[in-house]
């Protein structure tokens, strides 16, 4: 097994018994046992090499052959078992400890899913609450949209026809009939091609030719559009003393039809505002 | 020549075939393949020695797989089979390792 320098064949052999001519017979008792079979002048050993490699068909050869066939099945089926299904030859503490990693692993792996299925949850609950703030945002808007006029509005309500002949009918009239209207719930309202907001003004026009609105003249006949519960609207301008006995009053008439579908399309332009700003959100 | 050529047909068979180790065999296949290359190493030896006989190295290459086979049974029966197994590893691997020293001396005169 030693790598020591090794002498040429015929050296004296005391000194290199390991070396020796047939170290065989000390350590392979059973070869040993045919020293007959020896002849005596032997070829050296890679002439006998070469020598067998020429194909001969004794019972010797095919023994060895078939045994060799055997060994390198074994072999090869061995490497494959090991390759392959490595757990079944394991013994039971290398078992243990494979089945211990595997437990430990699989638990953190279980923790990490927990955290990650938490985290989408609530990445989840934020995105649905933003769409859900973001829709109530947006119909609030509209809804002040329609009650700022910016927007043209629809819906049901009533229609007032005020024929004035004689241009008697004052703002201050006018006036009262859209107060009476807002009192009955009216949403949105034009008079003319004005919309009614809660800034519009109503004033006599100097030249008495209708009214101004908004600074805006509009001549008689007013039809004035409103949107509310036509239920609510029509009996508040009905009631004795309103605003249909103030317009006889004074020699004008008003009539007045419920409507299923009114269109409000006059719209306000909002001026910008110079002062106001948004207060800031009282900090809880 | 035809030792040579056996072996090559055992390992293109074993890996055409691919077969599985029945469970009762898994123990000892190792052992026994690592006892069988032993009777290998040896029968080539005693060749170069010219000394070589089928009989012995028949008898050699069956006995070395089943006392393999035995220590490792005993052992796993008296639970120190892995250590015993070890063992007999180390044991063979030594004797293979002298003979392909002796077969170097042959072949390469060194």
């Amino acid at each position: 097994m030693t790598d020591a320098p090794t002498p040429p064949e015929h050296s004296t052999p005391p000194e290199h018994p390991a070396h020796a001519e047939h170290p065989a017979h000390a350590e392979h008792p059973a070869h040993a046992e045919h020293p007959a079979h020896a002849e005596p002048d032997q070829p050296r050993g890679r002439a006998r090499l070469l020598a067998a490699w020429r194909p001969r068909a004794t019972r010797a050869q095919l023994l060895a052959g078939l045994l060799c066939a055997v060994l390198g099945f074994a072999l090869v089926v061995q490497v494959q078992q090991n390759q392959t299904g490595n757990l079944s030859t394991l013994r039971q503490s290398d078992l243990l400890v494979i089945l211990d990693t595997v437990t430990k692993r699989s638990r953190s792996l279980e923790d990490q899913a927990q955290r990650l299925e938490q985290q989408r949850a609530q990445l989840q609950s934020g995105v649905d609450r933003a769409g859900a703030a973001q829709q109530a945002a947006l119909q609030q808007l509209a809804a002040y949209e329609i009650l700022t006029g910016t927007q043209p509005a629809q819906g049901p309500g009533i229609q007032l026809d005020i024929a004035d002949p004689q241009i008697t009918v004052s703002a201050t009239t006018l006036l009262d009939a859209v107060e009476e209207l807002r009192n009955a719930g009216a949403e949105a309202m034009q008079i003319g091609d004005v919309r009614i907001v809660a800034s519009t003004s109503f004033a006599d026009d100097p030249n008495r030719r209708g009214v101004l609105v908004d600074q805006q003249l509009v001549r008689p006949p007013y039809r004035v559009l409103v949107i509310g519960d036509p239920a609510a609207l029509a009996p508040a301008l009905e009631i004795p003393g309103g605003v249909l006995d103030a317009l006889k009053q004074v020699n004008a008439t008003g009539t007045q039809q419920r409507l299923g579908t009114v269109d409000v399309r006059a719209v306000h332009k909002l001026g910008a505002l110079t002062y106001a700003r948004p207060a800031p959100a009282p900090s809880p | 020549m035809i030792a040579a050529l056996g072996l090559l047909v055992g390992i293109i068979a074993g890996l055409l075939l691919e077969p599985t180790v029945p469970l009762w065999l898994q123990p000892y296949l190792p052992i026994a393949v690592v006892a069988a290359l032993d009777a290998v190493f040896g029968g080539l030896r005693a060749f170069l020695d010219g000394i070589f006989d089928d009989r012995v190295f028949t008898v050699s290459f069956l006995s070395n797989i089943v006392v393999a086979a035995l220590i490792v049974y005993l052992g796993d029966q008296l639970g120190v089979g892995s250590q015993l197994s070890t063992g007999v590893v180390v044991v063979l691997g030594i004797r293979i390792f002298s003979n392909a020293a002796a077969i170097r001396r042959h072949v390469f005169k060194a």
